[in-house]
């Protein structure tokens, strides 16, 4: 890149929030460079396996039929586990067989950023590869462009739109949050296992493209700490994830990757990837804690979105990829708005916040920040009180010579002994009852 | 199956200079060495007693480090532009 170079916008990462939003914008007409670190986009980005398209189906119908995808999601199978016992919810629908797919595909994010960019390219965008944005450049309290590591690496722009990554030395370094702490972000690791297409098939029980995610809520899935495992179907590979927020991971002094394997050779997994051969070994990590440490993400001339404005739905549905593309389009869609009155001082890209706030991001985000509380205030709902419920579904169906109503009851007096083990309560059933209310209002 | 041995399945493009700078005096002077624990490639390690031995070969770019230090001893930079990481997956 020469000095004094100067586009209409500049993007910051070529990852989901980053091409929608050059991709929107060279739609228009608009002149946009997409600055990404990588040798090619996706390089350097880890998710834990689906792809949530709402958006890109909107902005680009029927996109799978061109698109590098694995398999389409039909279903999701939730564990509880423990060390001995396990209790699993499968929820699965004939009709995410059929477009749009339930909007949820694996993908190999080498393969599909790729593809986007390209997307975006085709669209009218340039593509830088190869280059790391270090710093942005400033007039006044605006930004007016970005400088990149190397000689002249100076670029100028009405906008920059920054979508660099959880970690987003950008965000920082522009003043709009501090640096993290642990509790705000998961440590997210992931093997990528090669195994016979058929097998994976049999295993799983799909047939043609159909995948499924297999869900593990902490419990021993992570040694007690707060998160969770996961296996992805792709066609011939699955991803083994294990997530765990940071601050409960460094008290616990495990370390990190023996939670992996801890988790692969657990008996309500191992048997899912026997046989099978690791190939690609990741780790990144993810925001966490929710909408209460949202940063401010905009600001004169300069637009944050996607995971480095922390824009992920960590709950249950853990929906990222989907919440980067919606935020990248509302970025784009508040530039083409600003440019309409060459304003692009922080009141005009207010309006960024304004599309964010009516769309599900921030109802999303807003919602589920209790939950986020909740799984902080009680550490043990995750660890001690899962061996007890998973041990009294089992010791519910155990097969013994006596009357299932003694049986029953030995169930509930176990069932009391063990959550005394998990909290340190006078009244373990009553603080049971008492948190599970709590969670449930956490939830809605 | 060993960190070492799953960070040799990865491709990088290592770097001269490391990204990464630390500094050991700092580190000496740390009680938990969180980052010996925390790192997924497990980059850090214990030298002796109350030393951090660092390697940036085999380092994914995740930032955890970056997080648990709370002693400023970790000078943390992304890779020049196509050095580091690259996932194929």
């Amino acid at each position: 890149m020469s000095s004094a170079e100067k586009f209409d916008i500049i993007v910051v990462g070529a990852g989901p929030a980053g091409t929608t939003a050059a991709y929107v914008l060279a739609r228009a007409g608009v002149k946009v460079l997409l600055v990404e670190r990588g040798t090619y986009p996706g390089a350097k980005n880890v998710f834990g396996g689906i792809l949530y398209t709402p958006v890109l189906n909107r902005l680009i119908p029927d996109f799978w039929e061109e698109a590098p995808v694995e398999r389409h999601i039909k279903g999701v199978k939730i564990f509880l586990i423990s060390e001995k016992n396990a209790i699993s919810i499968g929820v699965e629908s004939e009709e995410h067989n059929e477009p749009p797919y339930n909007n949820s595909f694996t993908v190999h994010r080498s393969q599909f950023d790729s593809w986007y960019a390209k997307k975006a390219q085709e669209a009218g965008a340039m593509l830088v590869t190869d280059t790391v944005v270090d710093d942005l450049l400033w007039e006044g309290n605006k930004v007016v462009g970005v400088k990149a590591r190397g000689g002249d690496g100076e670029v100028y722009a009405d906008v920059v739109i920054v979508a660099d990554g959880v970690n987003s030395l950008l965000a920082e370094k522009a003043g709009l949050r501090k640096g993290f702490k642990p509790r705000q972000v998961s440590l997210g690791i992931k093997e990528v296992i090669e195994l016979p297409r058929r097998k994976i098939e049999e295993r799983f029980g799909l047939s043609g493209n159909e995948g499924v995610e297999l869900k593990y809520m902490a419990g021993d899935a992570t040694k007690g700490i707060w998160g969770g495992g996961n296996i992805y179907t792709n066609l011939d590979t699955v991803s083994v994830v294990t997530w765990t927020c940071l601050d409960p991971l460094a008290a616990s002094r495990y370390k990190a990757p023996d939670i992996m394997e801890h988790f692969k050779e657990h008996p309500f997994v191992r048997n899912y990837i026997r046989g099978g051969k690791t190939v690609e070994y990741q780790a990144h990590l993810a925001p966490d804690g929710g909408y209460d440490f949202t940063p401010k993400y905009y600001t004169g001339g300069l637009l944050v979105a996607g995971d480095a404005a922390r824009f992920l739905n960590a709950s249950i549905h853990y929906e990222g990829t989907n919440f980067a593309m919606a935020s990248g389009e509302a970025a784009g869609k508040t530039v083409l708005e600003a440019r309409k009155t060459a304003d692009y001082s922080e009141k005009s890209l207010s309006r960024y916040q304004k599309l964010l706030n009516e769309s599900f991001v921030m109802k999303d985000l807003k919602r589920y920040r209790k939950m986020n509380r909740f799984a902080e205030a009680y550490p043990e709902f995750f660890d001690g009180y899962f061996d007890a419920i998973t041990q009294m579904a089992a010791d519910y169906f155990t097969v013994k010579e006596i009357p299932k109503r003694t049986q029953e009851w030995q169930m509930i007096k176990d069932f009391r002994k063990n959550l005394r083990k998990g909290s340190k309560s006078k009244f373990p059933v009553l603080g049971f009852i008492w948190k599970s209310l709590k969670g449930a209002i956490s939830f809605l | 199956m060993k960190t070492d041995d799953k960070l040799a399945l990865d491709l990088f493009h290592i770097d001269k200079e490391p990204h990464i700078q630390v500094d050991h005096e700092k580190c000496r002077a740390c009680p938990h060495k969180l980052c010996t624990y925390v790192c997924p490639a497990q980059n850090y390690t214990l030298n002796g007693e109350n030393d951090i031995a660092f390697s940036w070969e085999g380092c994914l770019e995740c930032g955890t480090c970056r997080i648990v230090c709370d002693r400023e001893a970790i000078t943390w930079e992304y890779p020049r532009g196509g050095y580091g990481i690259s996932y194929k997956y």
